[in-house]
């Protein structure tokens, strides 16, 4: 049983890093808020399966934390985003989504590769995580490179933040309580930011095309 | 006698026939019904002896011709009785087709190209036997000059000189390059024969260098981008049998020269060269068949895939270097086998498609896609024995190139104890693309065969086209029956290529393949992976005659012809049909940023609507227009010296020498 | 070769041709309940071979014989599939025969074939639906090989039979990678049966068509045996799927008895199996052509993060 936990912990990773590539590859808004909740739900798992296989209980605190905020909060306040500004449909990208998937998979082997040293090292349960949550760190960061617009920006930019949680829990079994509440509070308000932040620019534009920030350089 | 001195005997009978044309110059009868069958005849000997010398020890001897005190050595050890064999065996096929392919009136006289053709056989079966680096480089170049004649024989028209000029140069660039390799390898001795080159023990950043130079100057040969530009002009410009025998054969001559140099002259593997080989031949598969599937002539449509097969054997050569340098030598067995046998397959089912263009453009007078199709019907037997060859050439089972493909991806997946985190996060992906190569073919040749043979005759004229002569039906079936031979039986294949794999990294598969009957093919173990191309074939064919037979036991068999339906459609013609430019559409809007497109779409208004799309090149914008016009420049300003005055000239003679002295003086 | 083995051959094969149209008359009866219509019975598709068999074969004045034989071709290669695919044991005699590449040559070779058939006719539909083909199969092909290889990479095998066989009679584990794999494999199938999101069987309009187009001139026992394959190929993928990711309940050489049992239990699952594929189709949209690309890459893609996620983490 412990064995198939533990295992079930590189399951967790693998879907995670599955979540973070389908994100790259999907145009609809909506999907990509489905998409980043269950990266928040498979993301809550792992941090229970941590926390039950290492007897940490804090971690159980911080997965009801990520639960509450990841699986329910944003993703609301994400869809009101969207009712809202209206914006529910297609995404324009930077570039065409199979040159974009195809950086991905370098960016997957350059992450499995920073980390395969580091992973012989570690004694953790799981330590072949750290790569994948690197990978997912990356893929996200490349997310918000390409797109257009600013509400996927602000979707990678929490996903990227689930990788590094993820990091956190499973490749190191947790980091100390108050670091975690920190985080989750900083997304919160980071999100709380960005979402005043979104209704300006398209107050501003009449768009949430990100293009238009251009035109507020110095000439 | 020895196996070589039959070979010498052979190759002097090529000779002796190539001069036998020169003599009756225009007797096309003559040259036609005797010289050439005789040459099928001699290739199939030397075949023979090719393969009695493989299961033999090596024999050498000098050949006290040429210069005075530089004889030549040869040796015939088992790396070139392996491709004196491919010559053989694929130039048989060839030599009986030309014998029914060259028709009057067609620039060259044939006599003369009855000796450029021979002659060029000859140089390549003795570039595999040289054994020093002089005799080496005068068949080398012996080869390119023959090719090179054959490829301008139809020298009237402008595009083909232009091609054979490419090539040449590309040729004579890639020569140098070899020559500069065997400079290095002979490590400052003064000695340049292959055995002294053996024994040096070079430091590695020399072995490097060398490996380098013959990189270079072999993939320019085998046509490895970004040196590849010359293959897809020279190809098709050459008449169809020189076309099958520069694809089929001559770049195999580059393949022997890299695992001569590679595995053979340098001692020691350093498993970066293995990266590089695989990259190369990477990116040149996966080029060579995204612009195969866009073509629409469908002599450079091979010529691409050609560059596609270059690529894959590549890749299997860098695997086994890679393999090698880590000493994983059974792994490495393995990956080469999958070369090797990927070279003599090509062989055989390359020069079966370029023969099989030769007998359209001979009944058609066309080598366009889009003015062709239909020829099934009109020339059944081309039609499928094309079809053998478009079914290997996909790479589909049970036919002879999917053995190949099959040894190669086995090579890959069973690597992942590389000492190398990197390296086996690699191999997986090349493992993908190969793949991606694989299917992207089948797509090519789908479309080669489907545009070509298939549908409705998309010009009224194709409905007089008259199937192939005897002769070169009889060439053809030759090849492809050695499509489905080597399909079908891969174990004595691979007993065969056993003997080269031994030689060069002492070791092979043969014993383990051999443990489980020649039925059944299991390279590592029989429970890792088997293939049995014979039960394969077998079952299917058994499953269509049972369905057949079954079909019309218990029902009636009742057919009727009707006018196509096309979903009621009626007005119905033959350019409704995809058209080759269709058919690659997709290819094109995928791959769209490794074309250079042009495109021209015609406006609603037009009375007579053209759609224009030109497919060029990245690589001849990129690297070699600026090279020719830095070339140029160079050429200009060198060109202010010329006054034209004697007086001038011979002031420059003087004043190099007053300098010379000066020099020597301090 | 057992007797057991000899049995258990026979009986797959047997039970594939037999039940495939009953796999797809289950599909098709999910669809249109879940799509809120009354569903055809579950026995329409023998009804319509049935019929198919006994009309009369109209062939285009303008085919060769590749057109004739390509039915029974496509037909033989996807037995062959279904007899070399460990469906009920992996004690096939045929196993050996080919493994998991040949079994996507085997595939391929069926797409050629039918691909040729199509632009024979040369009319303008023949040839764009052999056109599409080619393009899904093309990227579907090497995504199903890199699926394969990465059952294969964990079980050190190419072999179908013996990759379930280790996958079913080891101890349990979780391989994230074949989690991976088995999306990349949803894709692969949905798009090489002709499946919504990428073809819509059930309609002829041109800008949905693939596989409709492709077989548009076929009528006849031909057009029979064609169905009849796709229904086999729709099985045989069914069955790789859950003998690769649900590998459990198959029977091998030492349990040829356990047979007895496979079959409830290959039911089951494929009842399963069929509803989930009804469903997938009825909450999708049918895609854009020049998206299915797209698709299939991020399939061809997830195969590849498979194979790398198997390297980083061994398993």
């Amino acid at each position: 049983m412990e064995a198939l936990l533990a295992q079930s912990i590189n399951l967790f990773a693998a879907v995670l890093l599955v979540l973070a590539f389908a994100m790259i590859a999907q145009r609809r808004i909506l999907t990509l808020i489905h998409l980043f909740t269950l990266q928040g739900a498979s993301l809550v798992a792992a941090t229970l399966v941590v926390a039950y296989l290492t007897g940490q209980h804090h971690l159980y605190y911080s997965a009801v934390i990520t639960f509450v905020l990841k699986v329910v909060l944003i993703p609301i306040l994400l869809h009101r985003v969207i009712q809202r500004l209206n914006v529910r449909w297609d995404v324009e990208t930077l570039f065409n989504i199979p040159t974009t998937m195809l950086i991905g998979i370098v960016l997957v082997i350059f992450a499995f590769n920073l980390a395969a040293p580091i992973a012989s090292l570690s004694a953790s349960i799981a330590h072949g995580t750290l790569g994948i949550a690197l990978a997912c760190v990356l893929l996200s960061f490349l997310m918000m490179i390409v797109r257009a617009k600013a509400v996927p920006q602000v979707i990678g930019f929490l996903s990227m933040e689930n990788g590094l949680f993820f990091a956190a829990t499973a490749a190191t079994s947790g980091m100390p309580m108050i670091v975690e509440l920190g985080i989750a509070f900083d997304v919160l308000v980071g999100i709380l930011i960005l979402g005043v932040f979104m209704f300006q620019i398209r107050e501003q534009f009449d768009s949430l095309d990100i293009r238009h920030l251009e035109k507020l350089k110095d000439e | 006698m020895l196996h070589l001195d039959w070979i010498l005997v052979l190759v002097g009978a090529w000779l002796g026939l190539g001069l036998i044309g020169l003599l009756v110059l225009r007797n096309t009868a003559f040259v036609a019904r005797v010289l050439f069958p005789a040459g099928g005849a001699v290739a199939i000997a030397l075949a023979a002896v090719a393969l009695a010398a493989l299961f033999d020890v090596p024999e050498t001897a000098v050949l006290v011709v040429g210069l005075p005190d530089l004889p030549f050595h040869l040796r015939l050890d088992g790396l070139s009785a392996f491709f004196l064999l491919v010559i053989g065996a694929a130039g048989a096929g060839i030599s009986i087709f030309a014998a029914g392919y060259f028709r009057h009136g067609e620039g060259t006289p044939p006599g003369l190209l009855c000796l450029e053709y021979h002659v060029f056989l000859a140089s390549m079966a003795m570039v595999l036997l040289a054994d020093d680096a002089y005799a080496f480089m005068v068949m080398w170049e012996t080869m390119a000059l023959s090719s090179f004649f054959l490829v301008t024989a139809n020298h009237r028209v402008p595009s083909i000189r232009q091609a054979g000029f490419l090539y040449l140069l590309v040729a004579h660039v890639g020569a140098i390059a070899i020559l500069l390799c065997f400079g290095v390898l002979q490590a400052n001795t003064g000695d340049y024969t292959f055995a002294n080159m053996r024994a040096q023990s070079l430091s590695p950043l020399w072995a490097s260098a060398a490996f380098l130079l013959a990189t270079f100057g072999f993939g320019a040969k085998a046509g490895i981008v970004p040196l590849h530009v010359w293959l897809p002009e020279a190809h098709p410009a050459a008449p169809s049998p020189v076309s099958a025998l520069m694809s089929g054969v001559m770049l195999k001559t580059a393949i022997y020269g890299v695992l001569r140099v590679g595995f053979d002259l340098l001692s020691v593997q350093i498993w970066w060269w293995g990266v590089l080989l695989l990259s190369l031949g990477l990116i040149t598969a996966l080029f060579g068949v995204t612009f195969s599937a866009v073509q629409t002539d469908m002599k450079r449509l091979l010529a691409y895939s050609s560059i596609e097969n270059i690529g894959l054997l590549f890749v299997g050569i860098g695997l086994g270097v890679l393999f090698k340098a880590y000493g994983m030598d059974s792994l490495s067995a393995l990956a080469l086998t999958a070369a090797l046998y990927h070279v003599i397959s090509h062989a055989f089912f390359k020069s079966l498609l370029f023969l099989g263009t030769g007998s359209v453009l001979h009944a058609t007078g066309e080598r366009s896609l889009g003015k062709l199709g239909g020829l099934m019907r009109r020339m059944p037997w081309v039609g499928w024995l094309v079809l053998v060859g478009v079914l290997a050439s996909s790479g589909l089972p049970p036919l002879s190139g999917f053995v190949a493909e099959w040894l190669l991806l086995q090579s890959f997946l069973f690597t992942t104890e590389l000492p190398d985190t990197f390296l086996n996060m690699l191999i997986p992906v090349i493992a993908a693309a190969i793949a991606l190569v694989a299917a992207l073919a089948g797509y090519a040749m789908v479309k080669f065969f489907g545009v070509i043979f298939l549908g409705q005759p998309r010009e009224p004229k194709l409905a007089e086209a008259r199937d192939a002569s005897r002769l070169e039906r009889a060439g053809l079936v030759w090849l492809a029956s050695g499509c489905v031979l080597l399909g079908l039986f891969p174990v004595p294949i691979i007993t065969v290529i056993d003997r080269v794999t031994h030689l060069l990294i002492g070791a092979g598969i043969a014993d383990t393949v051999r443990r489980n009957g020649w039925i059944l093919l299991a390279p590592t173990a029989l429970d890792r992976a088997s293939y049995s191309p014979v039960i394969f074939l077998v079952v299917v064919c058994v499953a269509v005659l049972l369905s057949i037979w079954l079909v019309r036991r218990f029902y009636h068999g009742r057919l009727r012809f009707a006018p196509p339906w096309d979903c009621g459609f009626p007005a119905q013609t033959a350019r409704m049909q995809d058209t080759a430019e269709g058919f690659g559409q997709p290819i094109r809007q995928i791959f769209e940023p490794v074309f250079r497109m042009q495109r021209e779409l015609p406006s609603p208004f037009d009375d007579k609507p053209v759609y224009k799309v030109i497919i060029e090149d990245h690589f001849w914008h990129w690297l070699y227009l600026p090279i020719a016009h830095a070339t140029e420049l160079f050429a200009r300003v060198v060109g202010r010296l010329q006054q034209g005055r004697i007086a001038i000239y011979l002031l420059y003679s003087f004043v190099t020498l007053i300098v010379l002295l000066l020099v020597v003086k301090s | 070769m057992t007797f057991s083995g000899l049995v258990s051959q026979l009986l797959e094969i047997v039970l594939a041709l037999a039940f495939a149209p009953l796999l797809t008359g289950w599909v098709n009866q999910w669809r249109a309940w879940l799509q809120n219509r009354s569903a055809p019975g579950l026995l329409q598709p023998y009804r319509l071979l049935h019929k198919l068999f006994n009309k009369d074969s109209v062939v285009a004045e303008t085919a060769s014989p590749i057109f004739r034989i390509a039915p029974y071709i496509v037909f033989a290669c996807m037995a062959l599939v279904c007899g070399i695919a460990p469906t009920l044991s992996t004690d096939l005699p045929l196993a050996p025969a080919a493994d998991a590449i040949a079994l996507v040559g085997l595939f391929a070779l069926a797409r050629v074939f039918i691909s040729l058939a199509a632009m024979d006719i040369g009319t303008s539909f023949g040839t764009l639906g052999a056109r599409r083909e080619m393009l899904v199969g093309f990227l579907a092909e090497p995504a199903l090989l890199m699926v394969l290889f990465s059952a294969s990479l964990i079980t050190q095998s190419t072999s179908l039979a013996n990759i379930v066989e280790s996958l079913a009679h080891a101890p349990f584990a979780i391989y994230p990678s074949l989690a991976v794999a088995g999306v990349a494999f949803t894709f692969v199938s949905l798009a090489e049966n002709a499946r919504i999101p990428v073809d819509n069987p059930a309609t002829h309009l041109e800008l949905t068509m693939i596989h409709e187009a492709l077989i548009l001139e076929y009528s006849g026992r031909h057009l029979a045996l064609i169905e009849w394959a796709a229904s086999l190929k729709l099985f045989a993928y069914s069955c790789i799927g859950l003998a690769l990711f649900f590998p459990w309940g198959i029977a091998n050489a030492d349990t040829p008895l356990v047979m007895i049992l496979a079959v409830p239990v290959l039911v089951a699952k494929l009842a399963v199996g069929g509803m989930l594929l009804a469903l997938i189709e009825t909450i999708n949209a049918k895609m854009r052509l020049f998206r299915v690309p797209e698709f299939l890459a991020t399939a061809f893609l997830l195969a590849v993060i498979a194979l790398l996620v198997h390297v980083l983490l061994g398993a």
